[in-house]
């Protein structure tokens, strides 16, 4: 018999894992590149966020005919998720945004709430971008949500201690947004460790680029992370959370166009490819915005043997 | 590659100096940085040679498959992960036709896969490879559907059939063609692999274990078989996650020679298809073979391909400089953009979809789109006035300059600089065409 050598690696780092929401979720944990199970036997089972968002305005008409009259109420638009087997509901208050229709922090903390009272999933909830308005917003969603532990999304270099504060108040994570860059992913980490963050309570997104436009350096930048943090590199050993619903943003995802086929299976694929690219290079976490693309990817993890 | 010692122990450490190096380990050092070779040691035997040669060859073999314009090349990979190095050869993409259909059925089904061509980032994505299978369980059908198929078209034939002389007509018919044989078991091995020597062609091998495959490998090597191309199995992601990783790290960091062949994986159709053909475009496949592909799978397959293989170093680019869409005439309106081919492809596509008459000036920023260049000060209204100052812009034309919607905040300064009225565009060039229209030019 040929002997094959087994060529597997000894790391000396794992990521850290968190308890979520009532503490039965967990992100993070993995001590092995994806899905190798002769490098990580018990590797742990990538989380899925269903996302939800509370103003309809230019979100993509083949989701929303999926989900029908549920789009206009976000609690039911999760319980939808939650049926269809998503870990988290990633909440986007863009409402709150001044520019659609200025909702107060307070009437979006509701909202925030009624969605974790309605599905008992624990959330990653983002603003509307701006960050004055959002580190307002976060207040409030943080103590709306206290006890029922939630991401808050998210933090940057030049703007992080209003949201990081309202996250150690009541004991959130906090999403460190970085800008496709390992360096900068690193010094995110550890200005948040700085400020008094504890590295259970960090969890980043180095962003994903989505399929079509950039993927490539998303796919790099990550497998350069995760090899760093099993490397032993302590502040990179934190859960990627990595945003495929940002395929829908690249124009061939979901145009109708003579030749290029069926637009709903298409985008279907366009957001998967972005998700295994994101899974395979060391997402611990996926935000999904399309029903049929949550369903090939719930599939895809299970074909892995992720968890199993 | 052998290191100065590996290469030293089958030295006789003489150091007579026949070589032309004063000992046996300075010629061993040169011998592992490729600046010698072993022939020049009168000394080092037959059987050492052969085993030296052997561990020096490289660590994922190249192998061609078809002759002239549709050939391509599979393998040479010499990393685990592509920040170390570009990927070099591309995934390829084949699809089954079965050898029972019709002649006529037969070429419109191939001419179908044929027209599924897309264009994007200024590249033409399409198929690879027609995979011509004996469905029939006739030799002689096979061989008339492969020939037919051969000759509509460059592309690359795998022919596939359970053994040897089902193999044969069609093989001996095409050989020049250069068509991949697929694919010996253990059953067939012996047969099969002596077939691909006799005519000097590549051939699949398939075994579902990673020892029974390096057996097979060993068995066709001994046969004369050497263009090689491993299917491990493609019953779950799961397996072929795994079986791709250990097979690829085995030959790169182990230096393990039985499998350091392009891999392959024959995914079937559907969502399972799909999904695999993913798995093993990111994860070290080489060829993919399909039962079926349809255009709203085989467009985002195809980019994730070109997105994995492109160089991670340098972003696609296009030259900097004053292009001429539509046909525009002095007084049309002036664009602006960046040279990421990502960037000038999509707003090239929106002004031509306008069909109105503009000049689209392209500002050099190291291939960069614009946000990103924006973001890292090589999209300022200084290097835009100067691109313009370069291609003489600004004295051909006399129309308004438009800029990207996503740089508004340039526009004033820009406008002091180049004298001209600056408009800003919208911030999506997918909204240029009613733009344009209202701009009224
Ligand atoms: C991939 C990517 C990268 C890649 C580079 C890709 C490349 N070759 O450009 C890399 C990893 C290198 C990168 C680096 C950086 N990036 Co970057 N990157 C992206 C990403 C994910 C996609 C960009 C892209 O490809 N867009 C697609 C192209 C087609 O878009 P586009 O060029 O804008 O063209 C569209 C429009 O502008 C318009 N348009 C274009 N031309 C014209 C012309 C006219 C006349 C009109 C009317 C319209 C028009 O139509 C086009 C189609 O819609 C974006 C985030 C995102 N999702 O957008 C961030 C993003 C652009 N990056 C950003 C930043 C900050 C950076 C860095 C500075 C980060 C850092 N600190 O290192 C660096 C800078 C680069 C450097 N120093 O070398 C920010 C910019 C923030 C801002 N608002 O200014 C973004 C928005 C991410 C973010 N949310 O923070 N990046
Ligand atoms: S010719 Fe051979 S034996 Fe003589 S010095 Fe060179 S390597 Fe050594």
């Amino acid at each position: 018999m040929a002997k094959v050598p087994m060529p597997k690696e000894k790391w000396s780092g794992a990521i850290t894992s968190a308890a979520l929401g009532d503490g039965s979720v967990r992100i993070g944990g993995a001590k092995g590149m994806p899905f190798l199970a002769f490098e990580d036997p018990d590797m742990p089972r990538p989380l899925l966020a269903g996302e939800v968002v509370d103003d309809l305005e230019d979100f993509p008409p083949i989701v929303l005919d999926f989900f029908g009259e549920d789009a206009e109420d976000p609690a039911a638009w999760a319980q939808r998720w939650k049926e269809m087997g998503a870990d988290l509901v990633c909440l986007r208050l863009l409402s709150t945004d001044p520019d659609r229709r200025d909702r107060s922090p307070e009437e979006a903390a509701a909202v925030a709430r009624s969605v974790a009272d309605a599905t008992g999933m624990p959330l990653i909830v983002y603003g509307c971008g701006l960050p004055e308005k959002d580190a307002a917003v976060m207040e409030a969603v943080s103590a709306a949500l206290a006890g029922h532990r939630s991401i808050l999304a998210y933090v940057e270099e030049d703007s992080y201690k209003r949201i990081s504060s309202a996250a150690i108040a009541n004991k959130h994570a906090v999403l460190a947004f970085s800008n496709l860059d390992i360096n900068l992913a690193k010094q995110m980490n550890i200005l948040l460790s700085d400020f008094g963050v504890q590295r259970e309570d960090i969890v980043m997104d180095p962003l994903m680029a989505p399929l079509g436009m950039g993927l490539e350096y998303s796919y790099s930048v990550n497998e350069r992370i995760r090899l760093a943090a099993l490397n032993g590199d302590r502040m990179l050993q934190v859960p990627m959370v990595c945003d495929a619903s940002q395929a829908w943003q690249v124009r061939d995802c979901a145009e109708e166009e003579e030749g290029l086929g069926d637009p709903v299976e298409r985008s279907a694929w366009w957001e998967f490819g972005t998700a295994l690219a994101a899974l395979l290079s060391g997402a611990d976490m996926l935000i999904v915005r399309g029903p049929y693309a949550m369903q090939l990817i719930k599939e895809a993890i299970d074909d892995l043997g992720g968890g199993a | 590659m052998p290191t100065a010692i590996e290469y030293f122990k089958f030295l006789p450490k003489t150091n007579c100096g026949e070589c032309g190096h004063p000992t046996c380990l300075a010629f061993a050092m040169q011998l592992a940085n490729q600046k010698a070779s072993v022939e020049e040691c009168p000394y080092v035997d037959e059987e050492a040679k052969r085993t030296l040669q052997e561990s020096s060859a490289p660590p994922v073999r190249g192998v061609t498959v078809g002759a002239g314009e549709g050939s391509f090349r599979m393998g040479e990979e010499t990393v685990l992960y592509r920040h170390e190095r570009r990927f070099v050869n591309p995934t390829a993409y084949a699809v089954a036709i079965p050898d029972v259909l019709p002649a006529e059925q037969l070429k419109a089904l191939a001419q179908s896969y044929l027209d599924m061509s897309f264009e994007r980032v200024g590249m033409t994505f399409d198929i690879d490879m027609f995979a011509v299978f004996n469905a029939s369980g006739d030799a002689e059908r096979l061989r008339s559907a492969a020939v037919a198929l051969d000759g509509m078209c460059s592309k690359p034939l795998m022919l596939i059939g359970a053994g040897a002389e089902d193999l044969r007509p069609a093989a001996e018919a095409l050989q020049a063609s250069r068509p991949l044989l697929y694919g010996a078991d253990k059953g067939s091995i012996s047969s099969m692999a002596a077939l691909a020597a006799e005519l000097g062609l590549p051939l699949a091998l398939r075994d579902g274990s990673l020892e029974g495959m390096a057996e097979l490998v060993e068995a066709a090597r001994g046969q004369g078989a050497e263009d090689l191309v491993l299917d491990l199995g493609s019953d779950s992601m799961r397996h072929v996650l795994e079986r791709n990783t250990v097979a690829r790290k085995a030959s790169l960091k182990r230096s393990f020679k039985g499998l350091g062949y392009p891999l392959m994986n024959l995914v079937g159709s559907g969502e399972e298809a799909m999904k695999l053909a993913m798995l093993s475009t990111m994860k070290y496949g080489s060829l993919v073979v399909f039962d079926s592909l349809e255009p709203q799978q085989a467009l985002p397959l195809m980019t994730l391909r070109q997105n994995i293989y492109t160089d991670p170093q340098v972003p696609i680019q296009v030259k900097q400089g004053l292009y001429p869409i539509n046909g525009p005439g002095e007084d049309s309106p002036l664009l602006f953009t960046t040279n990421f081919s990502l960037t000038y492809f999509t707003v090239r596509a929106d002004i031509e979809k306008s069909r109105i008459p503009v000049w689209l000036q392209v500002v050099d920023t190291e291939g960069l789109s614009v946000l990103t260049a924006y973001a890292a000060n090589k999209f300022g209204h200084e290097h835009v006035a100067a691109a313009f100052e370069a291609s003489s812009a600004l004295e051909s034309t006399s129309g308004p300059v438009v800029a990207p919607g996503m740089v508004a905040k340039m526009s004033g300064k820009l406008e002091e600089a180049v004298g001209r009225k600056v408009l800003v565009g919208p911030m999506e060039s997918g909204s240029l065409p009613k733009f344009l229209k209202n701009l009224g030019v």
